[in-house]
């Protein structure tokens, strides 16, 4: 082609190459910035050795804060992904099967739950699952006993399952909607049962779309920090909620330097499952 | 569906829509409470149609979405062609990997990062309070950029090239063939992703918190505040009415869905040639 497409193709790239460099390249430097400075942006290693090194008290015993704070964040937001797979893949595979008008309105459905506001559906849960809420309510109705389980770690599970289910059928869902029903029916004639058909034809051509649903969920679960203040009752503190504290105290470097470590750990994580990706599945490349 | 199936599908439906239903149900509370039901009433819409700074936060909700909209949607719309027909490979890569960082990191992260930048610039010019409506709207366009170029690239890539250069050898400007041809051709995912971005603009808490001035509130933050103290059944009687918008506006958009290969002007003007 001319020169002159050439000069279109820049004129028309330019403003958002300058918009992807200023406001999500140098935000993220900064980030590293604040994270190895002190208040007066002085080089130190302070808040990073801090994260790894403050220690309090927790029932009497003796603990690294900020160290306790990322087990509990990464353990609930990997149970919480687990029972999203668990509940969704199953549900993604139904709706995938679906006459295409039932699939239509299973799609209106799961979507409007994730367009809520989230905080609204998240207090919610909270009037469900307190002390003197409906769920006891209930329970004490039909003559069973009262659980008490707001401020649990598994009332911040419910909470985390409940937002982000829909992000877990989703990407599963429209992987399966387009897979070809003649390999089922292949793998039928070839002599497979139904578990084979799952596990040899199903599972493997959906590994892509529950990749992305597992990111999907994960992401947001490993650092929320509404529902574990509304459903967690402020004891069940989560690394979303130490960097939004640090923010509302205005440690400015502190918040950077927590989310730094947590970005960086991510980032390998992804990592790791982008390889599990590239080897377990063919032509499972990028979407762009 | 075989019985066993559409018992699970049910079950999954009750427990998506057990919060929302009792939202609904107790937004009609006569009492104050959120868990004891006492009577039918409208008082709490009567005072969410008074309550003027829950008002202001809507229309400010509304004003941030259509603005971050518009310039997402444009910006984004010239990024995917542009992006497509890059040559230089490792720009293309930088673009792609910078498109994806907003999507792949996690909301807080995005939120922190540009605050730090606006605190940081806000502190070079002598501003005592950098944020405001400005810094949200920055947040909110860099936020949407990557989904409008996610549903517009593809749209992009699968329109027939032969189409805008048949228009340029007919004498149009590359500029006057993308207005004339590309730009019908590619509508649908111009349209997806303008929705995209206006919704995600309008549901966003986290980036909103961490970039937002005192002085500007949206409806997230509002009910965010809301949420710290004892929530009345107001709140409820707001997602009720959020609730049947979005209900409505899922189904237009579902009624009006179009097929994919639905007649474009410039093919509807190839067929009438061809039939010629």
């Amino acid at each position: 082609m001319s020169k002159k497409s050439s000069l279109s193709t820049k004129l028309s790239l330019a403003p958002y190459s300058l918009w992807a460099a200023l406001f999500i390249v140098v935000p993220l430097i900064f980030v590293a910035y604040y994270a190895f400075t002190d208040n007066s942006f002085n080089f130190t290693f302070d808040n990073i050795s801090r994260f790894f090194t403050a220690k309090s008290k927790v029932e009497g015993a003796e603990v690294r804060t900020y160290l306790l704070i990322f087990w509990r964040s990464l353990k609930l937001a990997f149970i919480s992904t687990v029972i999203c797979l668990l509940l969704g893949y199953p549900l993604a595979y139904i709706m995938s099967r679906a006459k295409e008008r039932s699939q239509k309105i299973m799609m209106i459905l799961i979507m409007i739950p994730m367009w809520m506001n989230f905080l609204i559906r998240t207090y919610a849960w909270m009037t469900i699952l307190q002390d003197t809420g409906i769920l006891n309510s209930f329970l004490s109705a039909i003559g069973l006993r009262r659980i008490h389980i707001i401020g649990t770690e598994s009332a911040v599970v419910i909470g985390m399952v409940y937002d982000y289910l829909p992000y877990m059928v989703l990407p599963i869902y429209s992987i399966m909607a387009k897979m070809d029903d003649k390999l089922i029916e292949a793998a039928k004639d070839l002599g497979c049962n139904s578990a084979g058909i799952l596990r040899r034809v199903i599972i493997p051509l959906s590994l892509p779309g529950v990749l992305s649903g597992i990111t999907m969920v994960l992401i947001p679960s490993v650092s929320t920090f509404y529902i574990s203040q509304k459903l967690g009752n402020g004891k069940f503190f989560l690394i979303g909620d130490a960097i939004e504290g640090q923010f509302v105290a205005n440690n400015l470097h502190f918040a950077a330097a927590i989310s730094f470590i947590l970005m960086i750990v991510l980032l390998a994580v992804m990592a790791l499952m982008k390889r599990f990706t590239n080897n377990r599945v063919y032509g499972g490349g990028s979407t762009l | 569906m075989k019985t066993s199936s559409r018992i699970y599908t049910i079950l999954i439906f009750i427990f998506l829509f057990a919060p929302i239903a009792i939202l609904l149900v107790f937004s009609f509370n006569e009492a104050k409470s959120l868990s004891v039901f006492s009577g039918f009433s409208l008082r709490w819409y009567r005072e969410l149609l008074h309550d003027e700074p829950t008002l202001q936060s809507v229309r400010n909700t509304l004003l941030l979405a259509v603005s971050a909209m518009v310039i997402s949607t444009v910006m984004g719309t010239a990024a995917s062609v542009g992006i497509l027909k890059l040559r230089n490979k490792a720009f293309k890569a930088a673009l792609n990997t910078a498109t994806d960082i907003p999507m792949t990191n996690p909301d807080i992260i995005t939120g922190i990062s540009l605050m730090l930048m606006f605190v940081f610039a806000g502190r070079l010019f002598g501003l005592a309070n950098s944020l405001s409506f400005w810094t949200m709207l920055i947040a909110h366009i860099t936020f949407c950029l990557p989904y409008v170029i996610l549903q517009v690239l593809p749209r992009l890539r699968q329109m027939d090239p032969a189409l805008p250069e048949a228009a340029q050898d007919l004498g149009c400007t590359p500029f006057k063939a993308f207005f004339k041809v590309t730009i019908h051709e590619i509508m649908p995912g111009i349209i997806t992703g303008a929705i995209m971005a206006f919704t995600m603009s309008l549901d966003d808490f986290v980036i909103s918190y961490f970039t937002s001035g005192a002085g500007f509130q949206t409806l997230p933050i509002r009910i965010y505040n809301m949420t710290k103290k004892t929530v009345t059944p107001k709140m409820y009687a707001l997602a009720t009415i959020i609730f049947f918008v979005i209900l409505t506006l899922l189904l237009i958009s579902n009624m009006t869905d179009r097929d994919p290969d639905a007649p474009t002007p410039v093919r509807k003007k190839l067929k009438g040639e061809k039939a010629k």
